[in-house]
């Protein structure tokens, strides 16, 4: 049991939460450090069906970034990435904006928004692919209105595959965007909206040079939050194509998949994994320094 | 904060004004674009195979048949088996309530002990378990496939709650450690002069005081795990999958004709479970998202 002593011993003190903490202290050093660890090692030994320990120093990441796939992967990401931040951030700011006029229905207008959020992106994905079916879908029903020359099918043209999976990402995500940004805008003080307006500021200055630069924790806490998600980016792309057609849309987190579990080539799928590790710390190292570095949280 | 709606005040301003009709047109244009794809699951999973065919994606079926789902839960086929997506949704269930019953135990303790118990270093394995929140899944991935192999547990359904009590940890311990940090702490210095000890403060005091969060915590759990596609596919065997994993190998299988209203009754079977959630749940769930979310 816990302390009851004066002076109990530095171990034993606290003792039911060390143990209660087990599972959270085995998660944090065995899985999240260890592991971690441990792919980052393996990635520079040429381990095949088996991890083996045969080291050839960067060889793996030398192949890797001389794979048409895995640079196909990388330019898709890049795509998707910058495009999904941009368009989630302004379509949801935008929607929040609305939201916070003051309007009826919100709550209905809300769960509009939201519930792609709640389905998972197989799912998200399937519907797309079905709603963007070249001979089904909105190609073919615009088609048969008269436009007989009309072309959408993003899911079939290797130029524009990723945008068809933008698309479908977008439904899925801005709800969540929308979400976040209406309760940074709900943050903000009444008052700060009546001196704009006693000032005679337009409503779009105010929110450009005004409401975003306070919400800026919010659009931080946000863009971190959608940047993790795109460099996980996987079920979607399963669902939607298949990484297809041909490798027009392969994603980082698919190669790794389809190497460590498919190719039987760990050593490809652990130096891959550590390229998406070291995306990730690139997004959240700064971040990281800037909402814990320079002040204390309770 | 997410406010409750309501009346605010009145606004004398005309109802028809253009700035209403600005705000009113783009928020249905947008509302519409994002039930579509609802409708049109819906639509073509009433339809029968000639009727999409020849028809428009968009238009209500002329002849509603429930044959589609009735295929798509008992009989669809995946590879060799043909006994529908039931197979995967028990799975899922198999897999699901486990999983969020131990991951939320775990983390609930965990965030107490966080909140209430701070022991010399719980926060540097706290901000490595905050940190690791955003470390990609694919490098841990495999690690955890020898550490499950070695005590036997790969490919087993044990495993995989396992993992979901792994992943779900970072947001969960976090939740938990806000609330319960919130909680006056006057409560919990008087039992502790009455001499109750770390169980009892949490199994008496604590858990009565945090229904909230714990339906939160289940929320995000349930929806979580249901949606899962990697951990499920990575660590199930073909006849253990989870619904969303057996739900993609039944329609982009390559073999056979393309049912599309069978496809379509199937995705909406395997949505259901999370939307009415989301449906029932309302505020609670953004509430969820919010909460780990915004402080995360």
């Amino acid at each position: 049991m816990s302390s009851a002593g004066k002076r109990p011993s530095q171990l034993t003190r606290n003792l039911s939460a060390k143990i209660a903490s087990i599972p959270m202290m085995l998660t944090a050093l065995v899985i999240f450090v260890g592991g971690t660890a441990w792919t980052v090692f393996y990635s520079f030994t040429n381990s095949r069906l088996l991890p083996r320990l045969n080291f050839v120093g960067f060889n793996q990441y030398e192949r890797l970034w001389a794979a048409p796939r895995w640079n196909v992967a990388v330019e898709n990401l890049a795509i998707y990435g910058v495009l999904m931040l941009i368009f989630s951030l302004l379509i949801g700011f935008v929607l929040a904006a609305l939201m916070d006029q003051k309007i009826r229905f919100e709550d209905t207008f809300r769960t509009i928004f939201l519930y792609p959020f709640a389905l998972s992106f197989i799912v998200t994905g399937l519907v797309w692919q079905w709603l963007l079916n070249p001979d089904f879908g909105v190609q073919a029903v615009v088609r048969s209105l008269g436009w007989t020359s009309f072309t959408f099918d993003p899911l079939y043209d290797q130029r524009i595959v990723i945008y068809g999976i933008l698309i479908a990402a977008l439904w899925q995500g801005t709800g969540l965007v929308m979400c976040l940004m209406l309760a940074g805008l709900r943050g903000i003080d009444e008052d700060i909206w009546k001196a704009a307006r006693v000032d005679g500021i337009p409503t779009w200055r105010t929110y450009v040079q005004i409401i975003i630069p306070m919400m800026r924790p919010v659009f931080i806490t946000t863009l971190v939050i959608i940047a993790a998600s795109i460099v996980k980016v996987y079920d979607l792309v399963v669902a939607q194509t298949s990484g297809g057609p041909g490798i027009s849309s392969e994603v980082p987190a698919k190669y790794v998949y389809d190497y460590m579990f498919h190719a039987q080539n760990l050593g490809q799928g652990f130096a891959a994994s550590t390229m998406m590790l070291l995306s990730v710390i690139i997004i959240v190292i700064p971040w990281a320094y800037l909402e814990f570095g320079g002040r204390k949280h309770a | 904060m997410l406010d409750p709606s309501g009346p605010r005040g009145s606004r004398p301003r005309p109802v028809l004004s253009s700035r209403n009709i600005i705000i009113y047109g783009t928020l249905f244009v947008v509302a519409f674009y994002y039930l579509i794809p609802l409708y049109v699951m819906v639509v073509t999973s009433l339809k029968g195979m000639p009727e999409i065919r020849m028809g428009n994606i968009f238009s209500p079926p002329m002849e509603i048949t429930f044959e589609p789902w009735v295929k798509a839960w008992a009989t669809a086929c995946t590879g060799l088996n043909c006994d529908g997506l039931s197979r995967g949704f028990w799975n899922s269930v198999i897999i699901t309530v486990p999983s969020v019953i131990a991951s939320i135990a775990i983390a609930s303790v965990n965030g107490y002990a966080l909140a209430n118990w701070k022991f010399k270093g719980a926060n540097i394995f706290f901000t490595i378990l905050i940190v690791g929140a955003f470390i990609p899944y694919q490098i841990m991935i495999y690690p955890i496939v020898i550490i499950l192999r070695d005590i036997g547990l790969y490919g087993s359904l044990f495993g995989l709650i396992i993992v979901h009590c792994i992943f779900g940890m970072p947001i969960l311990t976090l939740l938990f450690r806000n609330y319960f940090s919130a909680l006056p702490q006057e409560l919990f210095k008087a039992a502790r002069v009455d001499g109750a000890g770390f169980w009892q403060i949490f199994l008496r005091i604590m858990l009565p005081m945090s229904l909230p969060i714990f339906v939160v915590a289940v929320i995000l759990q349930v929806t979580g795990i249901w949606n899962d596609f990697l951990f499920g596919v990575v660590y199930t065997r073909p006849d253990t999958y989870p619904m969303t994993v057996q739900l993609n190998n039944i329609v982009n299988s390559v073999q056979g004709v393309k049912e599309y209203n069978v496809n379509m009754a199937a995705t909406i079977l395997t949505g259901l479970v999370p939307l009415i959630i989301y449906f029932a749940s309302g505020k609670l769930f953004v509430r969820g998202i919010a909460a780990g979310a915004v402080k995360g």
